[in-house]
């Protein structure tokens, strides 16, 4: 507002005052705030009271009634579920490497955002002076300790590790799905561990993952699909996405894991796998409208002119044309994530032992029998974390690619 | 484009490609090929199930859905027995799902609608308050707040027997139970009365945008309308010999209601958890809705004289609709599709019905070829009514 400038010629002489800025005072500010008019100022009243006595019961409730025991008895339960302790350090290795991509991040792109960079590295250290558990305090402290050599790298080196860094977001999904699932059976450097013993968040951070990291390539196919002009892929592209799009997702995962194993009578596959191939196709399917908005948005002559350049199809698409319109839609992506992080949770209906699923068994230990309260406030609030730091991160991204215009 | 023929090509005598290199060969190809493969994967996919199925010796087909269903439901607006068929068990689950949808829908764009009035709130506290609403609902999955809801709010209201009582209103465990209207035998012809009273609104209030096209001038058209709606119907409630409605109270007696209309924890948990989850993003929708009508046509219908309730109503809002839809129909659809979470809440909707029977039958390819089926039907249905919605109130260009 105060940013432009009247263009019009000034006499020379006259000083141009800046616009008056607003100042009031604190009653100032509640008058216009809050009790503008008679109406405003009893919707005020009624709502404060409204909102004093909620945020009261909630705080009696948190402090003195609350049985927060139950959480933290199963801690390890909500956290691993089943995995089994001896392979424990490879979920702490994963937290310790994204600790260190978040670090490295920061310090490249992160600049003048002191005070968050301050919290989140004092995180780990804080956590690990709470935690009672010895192993988990060594491994808090190194994550914390990844996080800040992460974050000295990139401001030592800087720029030239823009690329690097790139390449190790991407390359540090398969990495975690390896690092958790092990190969080469029972013994050797990272023995197996059967997907049925995943449990708890781990369990519903390896959902998200395997669903972002199959379903991306699936997706981009998809949408290419849906804009080409070939009938017969375009067709079974528009039949599949709307499909999909047009049934609940508990009916898709219902089909995965029902369907698949008569569809494959002679592969035994497993419950979470099967959940996994039913998360992986309804993201898809979701992703590719996502993609189709941001391919729809290039504009004609960037066709015209990659194929005028002698580009075949495939390097106009790999090097004009997708780049830049998944660029136009990374914060859109970044919600659908969101979404499939939350949509995950339908797994327990399944009968997954996820986040809810661990819930649900916690629930049941005849220790803690009705402590519905505290388990799913608990559970939400560990779904509220992490959703509201992904959107956080979403929309600092929005303003990043904004400006970068 | 130029009729004139090209002069023949004189230095490049090879021009004529190899048929196997023309590039609408190669797409033909490619797409039969694909389609090839698509049609391989399904017949394989088939032959597979149905080669499984015969081992379990069951043989595809629908008539299994004429036997007997076996199974009580929790609640059904039409009459159902255990004896009756697994069809007629689907027909009730059918008729929850809608009905949960049909309100969900109503209450959730009546929230959405306050709740993204008051993100554009001066009053700081109403702002923050449904700031903080939108970000509870909006960063929470839905199954979480609904069982949260359903386990650890209606299922630990007290029994009946100690139902917290506000006014004629008691909460319990089992169920709220509320005021309701016993239908009389002067409910069928009070039926008929509402019918003309709304056609005769309907009159007036054409009448009434006839007479205002006609002078030119505004007239009021919703207060007369209602107000003939409202009249015949008070005047017809006291004209039939007996009233059309018994006001029915809930009491308790034993361990259970009577009188009244008892709604089940199971019914209320959804209805609540789908209606506050989906307001939250209609809320969202209809802020970014309203703050696209750019400012000067607001300053300018000032400038005309339209005082404020005159510009929200007429040239705001006509606006904002058109920025407000196609989302606001996606979130219909979500809600349409979320309804099914009722299976993890035991509430007996379509999806959890239709669980049951595969428990029983073991029919789950029949079971959720239907199930999508129907989903997919009511999708399409509901997208195309608010297409051809979307359609009325879009910019009319010319």
């Amino acid at each position: 507002m105060s940013a432009t400038t009247p263009t019009l010629p000034q006499p020379a002489n006259t000083t141009v005052l800046p616009p008056p800025t607003e100042r009031y005072s604190a009653l100032g500010w509640l008058r216009k705030n809050l009790f503008s008019t008679w109406y405003n100022a009893l919707l005020t009243v009624v709502l404060a009271v409204i909102a004093l006595l909620l945020a009261r019961g909630a705080i009696e409730w948190v402090f003195t009634q609350a049985r927060w025991e139950v959480i933290t008895t199963n801690f390890r339960l909500f956290m691993v579920g089943q995995y089994p302790a001896a392979a424990t350090w490879r979920a702490w290795a994963c937290v310790a490497l994204l600790a260190l991509l978040i670090g490295l991040s920061w310090g490249m792109w992160g600049r003048g955002q002191r005070a968050g960079a301050i919290a989140f590295g004092a995180l780990p250290f804080l956590l690990a002076l709470i935690t009672t558990d010895e192993t988990a305090r060594v491994a808090l402290l190194i994550t914390g300790v990844a996080g800040l050599i992460g974050y000295a790298l990139s401001r030592w080196r800087g720029d030239g590790l823009r690329r690097v860094s790139l390449i190790a977001w991407v390359l540090y999904f398969p990495i975690v799905i390896v690092l958790i699932s092990g190969f080469g059976g029972a013994e050797g450097l990272l023995p197996q561990v059967p997907t049925n013993l995943w449990g708890g968040l781990l369990l519903t951070l390896l959902l998200t993952v395997v669903g972002i990291v199959f379903s991306f390539p699936l997706g981009v196919l998809l949408a290419l699909g849906r804009q080409s002009s070939l009938p017969i892929v375009n067709t079974l592209c528009v039949i599949f996405i709307e499909f999909i799009r047009g049934v609940p997702f508990i009916s898709v995962l219902f089909m995965a894991q029902l369907m698949l194993p008569l569809f494959l009578p002679d592969v035994t596959i497993d419950r979470v796998v099967r959940a996994m191939a039913g998360i992986v196709v309804f993201s898809a399917a979701y992703l590719a409208e996502n993609v189709r908005g941001g391919l729809q948005a290039i504009p004609r002559g960037q066709y015209e002119a990659a194929k005028a350049l002698g580009l075949n199809t495939w390097k106009l698409m790999l090097l004009i044309i997708l780049p830049q319109a998944l660029k136009a839609v990374i914060p859109i992506l970044v919600g659908q994530f969101i979404a499939l992080f939350k949509d995950t949770s339908l797994v327990v209906i399944v009968g997954l032992l996820d986040l809810m699923g661990i819930a649900k068994t916690v629930l049941a230990q005849p220790d803690f029998l009705g402590l519905q309260a505290e388990v799913y406030v608990f559970v939400a609030l560990v779904y509220g974390v992490f959703c509201y730091l992904m959107s956080a991160f979403s929309q600092r991204l929005e303003v990043r690619l904004n400006t970068a215009r | 484009m130029a009729n004139a023929p090209l002069p023949p090509p004189t230095s490049r005598p090879q021009t004529s490609r190899a048929f196997w290199r023309d590039e609408r060969f190669i797409q033909v190809v490619a797409q039969i090929v694909f389609l090839g493969l698509v049609i391989w994967l399904a017949v394989t996919a088939a032959q597979n199930m149905l080669g499984a199925l015969q081992q379990q010796g069951i043989a595809l087909g629908f008539s299994f859905l004429n036997n007997g269903a076996g199974f009580d439901i929790g609640e059904a607006l039409i009459r159902y027995v255990n004896t009756d068929t697994f069809a007629r068990a689907l027909l009730v689950g059918l008729l929850n799902t809608l009905l949960v949808c049909a309100l969900g829908i109503v209450f959730a764009t009546v929230l959405g609608i306050a709740v993204g009035v008051a993100r554009l709130s001066g009053n700081w506290l109403v702002n923050r308050m449904a700031w903080l609403f939108i970000e509870l609902m909006r960063n929470v999955p839905l199954l979480v707040l609904l069982i949260f809801l359903y386990t650890a709010f209606f299922l630990k209201l007290p029994r009946v027997r100690q139902a917290v009582n506000i006014g004629p209103v008691y909460l319990s465990n089992r169920g709220v139970a509320v005021p309701w209207g016993e239908p009389t035998e002067a409910w069928p012809v009070f039926i008929y009365i509402l019918i003309a009273a709304i056609g005769l609104a309907i009159l007036v209030a054409l009448a009434m945008r006839l007479w205002q096209d006609r002078s030119g001038r505004p007239k009021p058209v919703a207060w007369p309308s209602l107000l003939t709606f409202f009249g015949i119907s008070v005047v017809g409630w006291f004209v039939l010999p007996q009233a059309p409605l018994s006001l029915s109270l809930p009491a308790i007696t034993g361990f259970n209601f009577q009188g009244g209309r008892t709604f089940t924890p199971e019914f209320l948990a959804l209805l609540i958890g789908l209606t506050a989850y989906t307001a939250a993003f209609i809320g969202e929708i209809v802020r970014a809705g309203i703050q696209a009508v750019p400012k000067g046509q607001v300053e300018a219908s000032r400038a005309l004289g339209l005082n404020a309730s005159r510009t929200l109503r007429l040239v705001v809002f006509p606006q904002a609709l058109r920025v407000i839809i196609p989302p606001l129909t996606s979130q219909y659809l979500n809600l349409v599709k979320n309804s099914t979470l009722a299976v993890a809440i035991g509430y007996p909707d379509l999806f959890a019905i239709a669980g049951t029977i595969i428990n029983q039958t073991g029919r789950a390819v029949e079971m959720i070829a239907l199930i999508m089926a129907i989903y997919l039907s009511i999708s399409l249905l509901t997208s195309l009514a608010m297409n051809i919605y979307n359609r009325r109130v879009r910019l009319v260009e010319r």
